[in-house]
């Protein structure tokens, strides 16, 4: 984890063993929240599997709060979409 | 206030349409971020899309899944397209000891077929092997072999020459894989019956005299590490399609609008003598963009996807179910995302 400059708004996680399958669908939740700024991510090198993952927030937000709450709301996302799945899958087979 | 409407559409179609033009596509990205569009509410609502969401399952046959998501983003619809082909772990043959190859087949060609052989094992009730373990255990490794000897069938005719009646055993079938419990393995396991998916996958073809004796050790991976790990044949999602004619179309045009499209997209009907086209079901369409080759039909007809309706079909290769595989990639993704929040708490920002 770097931090840029003094205060903890700018910070790029670095995420090891992980690609565009959990960066983008978490750059995409990060994004929706209102108190972020700026939001990206990139892979440093495709020969090494690692993300770059960086929150810039608004006002004086820390910026692990976005980055906990992006994934709180991705494992309520991914819930929600299995218990609707299995629900269809109920009702389809029977 | 009619213009007002009309740039609300406006933005709507940016929002939630993706337009095929003539030479491009517009509208691509997603954009429905907060602070983007004023006056709509983009932050993100746990409840609101909750209320929006929804799952139908089209079709499930013969190991083909067929089911859409509506109201979902590409990042994540996509991230479930990458887990179910890459993330998502199977048991295939790693290791093959050769004790005896007198085939045609190379060793490691033989040894590169094997491997891709779908094995139908449940990889839910193994565990990884360990790195660097060489032997492999009871709850990591699943252990087939392969022995078969092919000979000369003495009661062929003299001059026939089809090496069906010639010879026993020349062709070498998955069927002829066997399993040879490890330790405890017929306790853990009582009524398991591990073999590969199919039985008539050919190996490898022997003609008398050659003998293949192999052990195999099958283990658990995902498609990551090696593609014969992959789970599905293919998993892959498309938008649905969404067809608007800016104007009537009628007669003549509306037959040519007709053969533009897939068969069964535009409908022709007969309304008080005149033939008019309309769009009956937009699904069907695969866009091959037909209609921009002809210069009466391009500009009456708006071709569009709806960005946030993703039509996946997920074809399985036999090992497990697409249902299963399905939930599956979607457990694997909270698994990841719980990974890193243990590691925010666990461990001191500074």
């Amino acid at each position: 984890v770097q931090a840029d400059g003094t205060d903890g708004n700018c910070v790029t996680f670095v995420l090891h063993d992980e690609d565009h399958t959990l960066g983008n669908s978490l750059r995409y939740m990060v994004m929706k929240n209102p108190d972020v700024e700026f939001c990206g991510y990139c892979i440093t090198h495709p020969s090494e599997s690692k993300i770059n993952f960086r929150i810039q927030t608004r006002g004086a937000l820390p910026a692990v709060e976005p980055f906990r709450k992006g994934l709180n709301d991705l494992m309520g996302v991914c819930q929600h979409v299995l218990n609707t799945f299995e629900v269809r899958l109920f009702l389809k087979s029977s | 206030a009619a213009a007002a409407m009309a740039a609300k559409g406006g933005t709507d179609e940016m929002r939630d349409r993706v337009v095929l033009g003539e030479f491009g596509v517009r509208n691509v990205h997603t954009t429905d971020f907060p602070g983007n569009y004023p006056g709509y509410e983009d932050a993100w609502d746990q409840r609101r899309f909750e209320e929006e969401f929804r799952v139908d399952i089209i079709r499930e046959e013969d190991g083909a899944l067929e089911f859409d998501m509506v109201g979902i983003d590409a990042a994540i619809a996509n991230a479930f397209r990458r887990i179910l082909l890459a993330e998502v772990p199977t048991m295939a043959v790693e290791k093959v000891f050769v004790y005896n190859n007198t085939s045609i087949v190379q060793d490691e060609i033989l040894a590169h077929r094997l491997g891709l052989i779908p094995i139908r094992a449940d990889p839910r009730l193994f565990e990884y092997r360990n790195q660097g373990d060489e032997e492999g255990t009871e709850i990591d490794t699943l252990q087939f072999q392969l022995k078969i000897k092919c000979s000369r069938n003495p009661q062929a005719a003299k001059e026939s020459s089809d090496p069906n009646e010639l010879y026993f055993n020349h062709k070498v079938y998955s069927k002829h894989m066997t399993w040879v419990p490890l330790g405890n393995q017929t306790d853990l396991f009582p009524d398991a019956d591990f073999r590969p998916v199919h039985d008539d996958i050919l190996i490898a073809l022997l003609r008398p005299g050659q003998e293949i004796d192999v052990l195999m050790h099958c283990v658990k991976g995902i498609g990551k590490d090696h593609a014969k790990f992959s789970p599905v044949a293919t998993a892959s999602y498309r938008l649905l399609p969404d067809i608007t004619l800016l104007q009537p179309i009628e007669d003549e045009a509306a037959e040519m609008l007709q053969k533009c499209f897939s068969p069964g997209v535009i409908e022709v009907q007969n309304i008080k003598g005149k033939k008019v086209a309309r769009v009956a079901n937009a699904r069907l369409d695969t866009f091959s963009r037909e209609v921009f080759r002809h210069d009466g039909l391009k500009n009456l007809v708006r071709l569009a996807r709806v960005r946030n309706h993703y039509i996946f079909s997920v074809e399985s290769t036999g090992i497990l179910p697409p249902d299963v595989l399905v939930s599956e990639a979607i457990k694997i993704l909270m698994g990841k995302c719980q990974r890193f929040l243990n590691e925010l708490d666990s461990v001191p920002m500074e």
